[in-house]
């Protein structure tokens, strides 16, 4: 009897994991998303085979130097290889911004079940917090933070967590209010089982998609506030090659070396690119064909 | 309940939450690593600047009583002194609060203009190739960090391309000002545009299966009357609350393109006033501009239910 209850629910599930694993591929934005986030990551992962500087090399006898077959994409003003930085920039800063919104994740999702499963005062409170939070501009809060907490890569994360867990708090508050009322539910809190259990066994499984998808376009914004913290110098501090130091280097020299503050931000550009398609098409998987 | 109360609730949820902004900007002296005041003086501090700085902040005193001093304060309308200017903060703000508000408002201003068109483009075909270009778009601007675009933008229209608009700075009298505020107007616009395209086009996609729509469409109106007449009126509501919502993401973005224009606003105080170690001047001007903010949404909340009367009160 029991198995025969089990069967229509666990053949769903095959059923969606069988259209994820064949699916995935027909969906163009999955597809762009994955090569273009999978080359990125590659090179900066592979960093030391495909560079032939030092990232923080310094020759002042070739400084600014145009594109060549020794320098790919020149050199900066202080006679560092731009391919070396950018490339090794790419690894600091995908690093920080993937493991930046790791907290947020995990605080926002904890706050955002625990107000939509039991309402009441804990609810109020936790959207009182919510409402704070969010009352400040973010680069506001993230700029205020990086200053009081001192510049590094320790301060970006409380900063993007001071500021970051309200949104997952939001959406996964959302979504356990209406799951929570479902028949399956109900019928776990018949069966006796615990609040815990019926929230991380039963609920946050089948919300938690959402929380991930918007992970996507988080860690966007992640990176986009590490790379201006970096330009404002309250960043990831040189010598370690970040995104936003170099296009501040950079912008001293747009008359003439635009390049040097262009790539860069096309680095990032093309980061959120590859983010916001692989979240879209994450999406698209979800729904069913 | 009607009208009156629901703007009277609003009022009064308003007041805990810049209560709440207080209490955030307070503690975060408090968040200093070490003695706070020995860290804001760093190599400069001696030993009467860091006994200044405690008296001036009361840091001698229990925490409670250090944090109604500074709620005293704040009633007073008294933001503190600043560190490096060695002026009334208050002041300091007033003074550079027209380049800010001129900023914001021509940015809103901008996004709106880039969004309507964009939006009714792809929303007037769904799924079809316009749609598909438009829907990228924002994919692309939401990755772009806003000072790159400025200094994208410099590059294009300031260095190059006739060299129509200033470097940097604030210009003299209206039209120096007009024009100085373009190009970071259009920086901010680009920056908060992509929320607004995506918003816009989704409820433009919903008012279109709307059934008043099927009946205007029914009585031979022209597809283009139908969408600015009857489909945009309704669709540019729900996009102006977008914009108020976010009106917290366009303040951020101004902070950063003031700093890349070169713009004597609030944003470059700010940024200044870190680098000159000026907490007092930081930490108020969080505080403005999360009241800024607050404020700015209970506006948009109050003209969002007088103008929709689907809004209900309780």
């Amino acid at each position: 009897m029991a198995s025969a209850a089990l069967e229509p629910a666990t053949s769903l599930v095959e059923d969606r994991g069988r259209g994820f694993a064949g699916r995935w591929y027909r969906t163009p934005s999955f597809v762009a998303g994955l090569l273009i986030l999978g080359t990125l990551i590659g090179l900066a992962l592979a960093a030391p085979l495909v560079t032939r500087y030092s990232p923080t090399a310094q020759d002042l006898h070739h400084t600014l130097s145009g594109s060549s077959s020794q320098h790919w994409l020149g050199t900066d003003q202080l006679g560092r290889d731009v391919w070396s930085r950018l490339v090794y920039a790419g690894r600091v800063d995908l690093k920080v911004g993937f493991l930046a919104v790791l907290l947020p994740f995990l605080i926002g999702t904890t706050l955002g079940s625990l107000a939509g499963y039991y309402g009441g005062k804990l609810d109020m409170l936790i959207a009182y917090l919510v409402n704070v939070v969010v009352a400040f501009p973010f680069y506001v809060l993230i700029i205020a933070m990086s200053f009081v907490l001192g510049p590094g890569e320790r301060s970006i994360y409380i900063a993007i967590t001071f500021v970051g867990w309200v949104s997952y708090t939001r959406i996964i508050r959302a979504e356990i209010l209406v799951a929570k009322r479902r028949e399956y539910v109900e019928a776990a809190k018949v069966a006796g089982l615990r609040d815990s259990r019926i929230i991380v066994r039963h609920l946050l499984p089948n919300v938690i998609m959402q929380a991930v998808i918007f992970a996507m376009s988080d860690i966007i914004l992640s990176l986009a506030a590490i790379v201006t913290l970096g330009y404002l110098g309250l960043g990831i501090q040189p010598p370690t090659p970040d995104w936003g130091d170099m296009i501040a280097g950079g912008q001293n020299f747009i008359t003439t070396k635009w390049q040097l503050s262009v790539f860069p931000g096309l680095c990032v550009v093309l980061t959120g690119l590859g983010l916001s398609l692989l979240a879209d098409g994450v999406n698209d998987l979800m729904r069913p064909e | 309940m009607d009208r009156l109360s629901y703007i009277a609730s609003r009022l009064l949820q308003v007041i805990p939450v810049i209560f709440g902004c207080t209490l955030v900007c307070f503690f975060m002296l408090h968040l200093v690593p070490g003695d706070p005041a020995r860290t804001m003086l760093g190599v400069h501090a001696t030993p009467q600047g860091v006994a200044r700085l405690h008296r001036e902040w009361g840091l001698d005193q229990p925490l409670w009583r250090q944090y109604l001093d500074y709620l005293n304060r704040l009633l007073h309308g008294d933001l503190g002194t600043s560190l490096f200017y060695n002026l009334d903060v208050a002041q300091l703000i007033k003074d550079r609060l027209p380049p800010t508000l001129w900023l914001l408002f021509l940015s809103a201003l901008m996004s709106v203009l880039i969004a309507i068109p964009l939006a009714m483009l792809a929303a007037s075909k769904p799924d079809g190739a316009r749609d598909q270009v438009v829907r990228v778009v924002p994919m692309i601007g939401l990755g772009m960090p806003a000072f790159w675009t400025g200094i994208i933008l410099l590059i294009l229209f300031a260095l190059n391309l006739g060299r129509v608009f200033p470097v940097g700075g604030y210009g003299h009298g209206f039209t120096g000002h007009v024009r100085s505020m373009i190009l970071p107007s259009l920086t901010v616009a680009l920056f908060i545009s992509p929320i607004l395209i995506r918003s816009l086009r989704a409820s433009l996609l919903e008012v279109l299966q709307a059934d008043y729509v099927t009946t205007a469409r029914a009585k031979g109106i022209p597809e283009r009357r139908v969408m600015i007449k009857h489909a945009l009126r309704n669709g540019v509501i729900s996009m102006v609350t977008v914009l108020g919502l976010n009106i917290a993401y366009l303040v951020g973005g101004t902070l950063v393109v003031e700093q890349v224009f070169a713009l004597p606003g609030i944003g470059q105080l700010m940024l200044a006033a870190i680098f000159q170690r000026d907490f007092t001047v930081v930490q108020a001007i969080a505080l403005v501009f999360a009241i800024l903010v607050v404020l700015i949404n209970l506006l948009t909340d109050i003209v969002h239910a007088m103008l929709d009367p689907r809004v209900r009160f309780d």
